[in-house]
């Protein structure tokens, strides 16, 4: 078995499984839990706690006007690297044709020339975040094991990926393989880590959301 | 036409010039990209070298490649075979038949020993001491180890004998293997495809016996010349899979127009060949040009990697029971641990009522 094959078939497989079952897992745990029964009385005129905890993700997704200049630069390239993965994952149609073998959708393609420039942007704005993570004593302070681990196995099928678009460094077969494997363990790690956020963070925002409008705060 | 005669005498005698002669040296040392001054330099080798003894075994294989050659058309397998080197033996194209070929075969093995070339084509049995394929009441891995035991160098012609090739696919049940695993001790040059390209194989050939050595193989014993480069790269499709312009079917209008065929399992880019360069058929077309994708054939196991038609980047194995299984084993765990959550609350609850009702003293 080539290394490409091992990729695309039980590393893969693999990797799938534990997303699936790491996700199923922690979403579960976490919604079912006991919560504690609501005492306060809510602020009258205050929205229903659905509306609230969807205004609140809506809201928090949108470039916020009273930014702090400080914490600018890491707003606008969050922003860049999670548009350029979003673009890069469901623009490009080798990713389509695997979304597809999955769960049998597809949609039309970008153009590649346009996704690579996206990746190559992507791929410097990551850089970036790692800079400024290390540069800055507060994030450094407040880093661990987890933020690098997740930045590294997100980075991994980024960079692996424009190799292999390029055929860059090595031939195509073990860049490609290189990519799959990258993402199999990106897959891996992803419920177990920070990475989880792309779930977590819509049921923290809600969560937020409903909790201050109930007592007629600003979230 | 003498043994001991020269190439050069022999193609005299048929009338074939020394002008000739350069054309197709030039012809084969720019297919195998070497300087210009090899073209003279192969014409001159080959016009006084002697006749190369080669003997063909054919194992488990179609004869494919072996109509491959003989059909091919500029260098033809009579410029090749007939003109070049001696074939003294191989179970198409010999007039001998029974005792009187694998006489043949022995005599050219003594009087050539060191010196002959091996050609194979087809995989070797080697499961049951290779029984399942056997010529003459000798079985393939026999007569492989007794003709290679004195040869100069053996070549592989086709994914059968390079890599294994069909027979070798799953379930494999004769034990196929290339020639490279059961002949160790000597040079093993592979030159393979389903059916490999006639250039490559008579490229090699000459070069061989011009030169005296054996071209520059890659990782997997092939000829950097022909399988130094993938298809995708030399593809005449390539700025469509640049521009994301992809066939979705074998019907659809990016198929009318030309466009990639990636996504419809095109393995180009993982496949070394000179297809898209040489092409088939005098240099007509080859599989992609034709509106097929490529399905890899000069790439070990190319049966198994995974479907003709699924796209390189999509997996090979189905994942939808293994999805259901771990979003089941999750949602087990899921509950479980939320299960443990309620009861160790419940505990905590009752611990602090009972603490409660008993007044601290």
């Amino acid at each position: 078995m080539s290394l490409l094959e091992f990729a695309r078939g039980p590393a893969l497989q693999a990797g799938i499984a534990i997303f699936v079952f790491g996700v199923t897992w922690r979403l579960l745990a976490l919604l079912l839990l006991p919560r504690l029964r609501e005492r306060s009385v809510a602020r009258p005129g205050s929205p229903p706690a659905v509306w609230a905890g969807l205004r609140e993700i809506g809201r928090r997704s949108l470039p916020w006007t009273g930014l702090p200049k400080a914490s600018l630069f890491g707003t606008l390239n969050g922003y860049v690297f999670h548009l350029g993965i979003a673009i890069v994952v469901f623009g490009l149609a080798q990713h389509i044709v695997f979304i597809r073998g999955l769960f049998g959708v597809a949609w039309p393609n970008l153009s590649s020339n346009l996704v690579n420039a996206v990746a190559i942007v992507t791929v410097a704005s990551m850089l970036a975040a790692l800079a400024r993570r290390i540069a800055s004593p507060v994030l450094r302070l407040l880093s661990n094991v987890d933020d690098y681990l997740s930045w590294l196995l997100a980075f991994l099928p980024v960079i692996t990926g424009v190799a292999a678009v390029a055929h860059l460094g090595a031939r195509y077969e073990t860049l490609l393989a290189a990519h799959i494997l990258s993402v199999a363990l990106f897959l891996a790690w992803f419920p177990f880590g920070k990475l989880m956020h792309a779930f977590l963070v819509f049921v923290t925002r809600a969560q937020t959301g409903a909790f201050f409008a109930r007592r007629g705060a600003e979230a | 036409m003498p043994d001991r005669e020269t190439i050069g005498e022999a193609l005299s005698r048929r009338g074939v010039s020394r002008r000739a002669l350069l054309k197709y040296t030039a012809y084969l040392a720019s297919l195998m990209a070497l300087p210009p001054v090899a073209a003279s330099a192969m014409a001159e080798a080959l016009a006084k070298a002697r006749r190369q003894s080669v003997i063909w075994l054919s194992f488990q294989e179609c004869t494919g490649c072996t109509e491959s050659l003989t059909r091919s058309f500029s260098p033809t397998i009579e410029d090749l075979l007939f003109d070049v080197i001696s074939l003294d033996y191989h179970h198409t194209l010999q007039a001998a038949s029974g005792e009187a070929a694998e006489q043949a075969r022995l005599a050219a093995m003594k009087e050539n020993a060191g010196k002959y070339v091996v050609v194979v084509d087809g995989s070797v049995s080697t499961k049951d001491d290779g029984v399942y394929s056997t010529s003459s009441g000798v079985t393939n891995l026999q007569l492989l180890r007794e003709t290679a035991k004195d040869a100069l160098a053996l070549i592989s012609v086709g994914t059968c004998a390079a890599f294994g090739g069909i027979p070798h696919a799953r379930p494999n049940p004769t034990g196929a293997v290339p020639v490279s695993e059961i002949v160790t001790d000597k040079p093993v040059i592979n030159i393979p495809g389903c059916p490999p390209i006639a250039e490559a194989m008579a490229g090699t050939v000459a070069y061989l016996v011009s030169f005296g050595r054996i071209p520059e193989l890659d990782h997997l014993g092939r000829p950097k010349s022909f399988f130094g480069e993938a298809i995708h790269d030399r593809c005449y499709r390539r700025p469509f899979y640049d521009r994301g312009l992809f066939a979705k079917s074998f019907d659809d209008e990016g198929a009318r127009k030309g466009w990639c065929l990636y996504e419809v399992g095109c393995k180009g880019p993982i496949t070394h060949n000179a297809c898209a360069t040489v092409k088939w058929n005098g240099g007509v077309s080859f599989p992609i040009q034709s509106g097929h994708g490529c399905l890899g054939c000069s790439e070990p196991d190319f049966w198994d990697a995974g479907g003709f038609y699924t796209p390189l980047s999509a997996g090979t194995r189905r994942v939808g029971e293994v999805v259901a299984g771990a979003a089941l084993a999750g949602a087990a765990a899921g509950v479980a641990s939320v299960v443990l959550a309620r009861r160790r609350k419940a505990q905590a609850a009752a611990a602090e009522a009972s603490a409660k009702k008993e007044p601290t003293p």
